[in-house]
């Protein structure tokens, strides 16, 4: 049916979004290519020059570059594992007939729509400061010392804060899906003499794998780069405690200006990116072919 | 569901629901109920019923000017949000229209895009900024985040856009519609609850981004994200200040939310989720 004019005119109709994401994308990625091969210091440029793979060698002699990369995968996974599982727990029982379904859905879904520097900001002075938070204060009422979380246990307070703000994003998705097998199904299942745990394991994690994986793939994309919640709790402390890649990249790139190394762990970034990729494109290209 | 539920069980399932909710909206009720106290009362351990003072407010505008920020945000999620569909649209159009074998390519790649970590980009853009003047200004700041979700409402679009019949377009043609006629009885109506969701969904994502926001902007283009942070540096305990001004931030992205759940999981799922 497309004759060639219209071939023409939906080329010309995709142009424009084509070309602005090329040149957003892959022209500055060129650069950040170019950059990590390079020593390049605007602050003290006598010894910039072509350093080939000098900036990547980094990663194994530099330890805040092994503990950045440390970091950036732990809180990718233990978010992914409080997130999912939590997710599916609370699906299942919102899936529930209850009272004020509709209010507590949205009580849920909230912490969703809390712009990152707040949600790390409340939970910082709020929840978790070790003198006035609410932690503090309950751990007080049972006689306990009070924790010191970012002073202490950096990193897990920052998977905390961040599992809070994912958790709803992966109970809604996980809910969405749930409320979409059929109720026939379950019934016959319960009818066979089917128990409980065999019933979630046999019918309803199998419907909610397709969801399950979209909740890990996409959240693991904005995972990779958390940094708002760390900009203003710890700001990567104390030392590299909490530095992820991407934390780790800014600061080399717009606070020592070390570009060079900063756009070698940018282009780290990229492959760990990449590798998350391949496996999020075929799941969602799966769909598409539907 | 023919299977009859008794009361004890919805009772229980209930009581456990909103225990657990309330827990997970405890942060934020926490954060709107200090914004009502006075500093003081604030840091007095933990209390949950303010003396409702508005203080922190009137006190977050004069000090630091709170709705100059406000008003920076609104500007660039809705002006970016607008010039991404404005982009988008025809390229979505014609993908759920016209496809060609390239089509899947096209939409895999745009999506790839989105997948590249900012940082990666971080110091070309920011020179790029710099050196053309458009750091923290709300131009410069409006394209970057157009470009930042551009691939997701090309996405949107186009799953929406899919799902319009195009037998509907032959019929009206067959009827005599004219183009005109066409796209404003025809395709206009069938494609605006698309449109607009995605619309409420990016707004929402530009109003949040929190990394483009905070690092190529200072005091000019700074809008909400930029903001907040900016109470992250130790200058005394403000709690209420802070409330007042977070509660102030998160408000009205929050009342969009809550009508947004359902094109939310469609939309962050690429349509894999429905």
């Amino acid at each position: 049916m497309a004759t060639q004019q219209t071939r023409s005119l939906a080329r010309f109709m995709m142009a424009p979004s084509v070309v602005l994401l090329f040149i957003w994308m892959i022209v500055p990625l060129v650069f950040t290519i170019y950059f990590s091969l390079l020593q390049y210091n605007p602050l003290n440029p006598i010894r910039d020059g072509f350093v080939w793979f000098a900036n990547y060698k980094l990663f194994y002699s530099n330890p805040a570059f092994f503990a950045a990369i440390l970091n950036t995968l732990t809180i990718v996974v233990s978010v992914l594992v409080i997130t999912v599982v939590g997710g599916i727990l609370l699906a299942m029982l919102l899936d529930q007939p209850i009272w004020g379904q509709g209010i507590v859905r949205i009580l849920v879904i909230s912490p969703f729509f809390v712009m990152p520097p707040v949600a790390a900001l409340v939970w910082k002075n709020m929840i978790m400061h070790p003198q006035y938070g609410v932690f503090a204060d309950i751990a007080r009422f049972f006689g306990a010392e009070p924790i010191d979380w970012f002073g202490q246990h950096p990193l897990t307070a920052i998977i905390l804060i961040v599992a809070w703000q994912w958790l709803p994003f992966a109970t809604l998705i996980l809910l969405t899906s749930l409320q979409s097998l059929d109720g026939e199904q379950k019934e016959a299942a319960e009818m066979d003499g089917a128990g409980f745990l065999s019933r979630f394991i046999y019918l309803t994690l199998p419907h909610m794998s397709r969801a399950i994986t979209v909740v890990i793939l996409i959240q693991t994309i904005f995972l990779l780069s958390v940094y708002a919640e760390i900009l203003v709790t710890t700001n990567g402390g104390p030392g590299y405690a909490s530095t992820n890649l991407p934390f780790l990249v800014y600061q080399k790139a717009l606070l020592e200006f070390k570009i060079g190394q900063a756009s070698a762990g940018g282009v780290i970034a990229v492959i760990l990116a990449n590798i998350v990729a391949f496996f999020a494109m075929r799941a969602v290209g799966k769909n598409l072919d539907k | 569901m023919a299977r009859a539920v008794t009361t004890q069980h919805k009772t229980i399932a209930t009581a456990a629901a909103w225990v657990v909710a309330l827990l997970i909206f405890f942060p934020i009720l926490y954060t709107i109920i200090t914004s009502f106290k006075s500093e003081q009362e604030a840091i007095q351990g933990f209390n949950l019923i303010p003396s409702g003072t508005f203080e922190s407010y009137s006190e977050v505008q004069q000090q630091s000017g709170y709705f100059k920020f406000f008003f920076n945000s609104v500007l660039l999620s809705v002006g970016s949000t607008v010039l991404a569909l404005i982009v988008a649209i025809p390229a979505a159009w014609s993908m759920a229209f016209s496809p060609t074998k390239r089509t899947k390519d096209i939409l895999m790649w745009m999506l790839s895009t989105k997948m590249m970590p900012a940082v990666a980009v971080l110091f070309p853009i920011y020179l790029i900024f710099r050196d053309s003047g458009l750091l923290d200004s709300r131009i410069g700041l409006t394209v970057m985040l157009m470009l930042i979700n551009l691939p997701i409402v090309v996405w949107m679009l186009y799953t929406y856009f899919r799902e319009i019949p195009g037998e509907i377009l032959e019929a009206a043609r067959m009827d005599g519609a004219s183009l005109w006629n066409e796209i404003i009885y025809v395709l206009t109506p069938m494609a605006v609850p698309g449109i607009a969701s995605t619309m409420l969904l990016n707004i929402i994502l530009a109003w949040n981004e929190a990394f483009w926001t905070i690092r190529l902007t200072t005091t000019n283009a700074a809008p909400l994200t930029a903001f907040i942070s900016s109470f992250s540096s130790p200058q005394g305990l403000f709690w209420a200040k802070l409330s007042a001004a977070s509660t102030l931030a998160i408000a009205p992205i929050l009342i969009m939310g809550w009508f947004s759940q359902k094109q939310l999981v469609r939309g962050l799922t690429f349509g894999a989720v429905k």
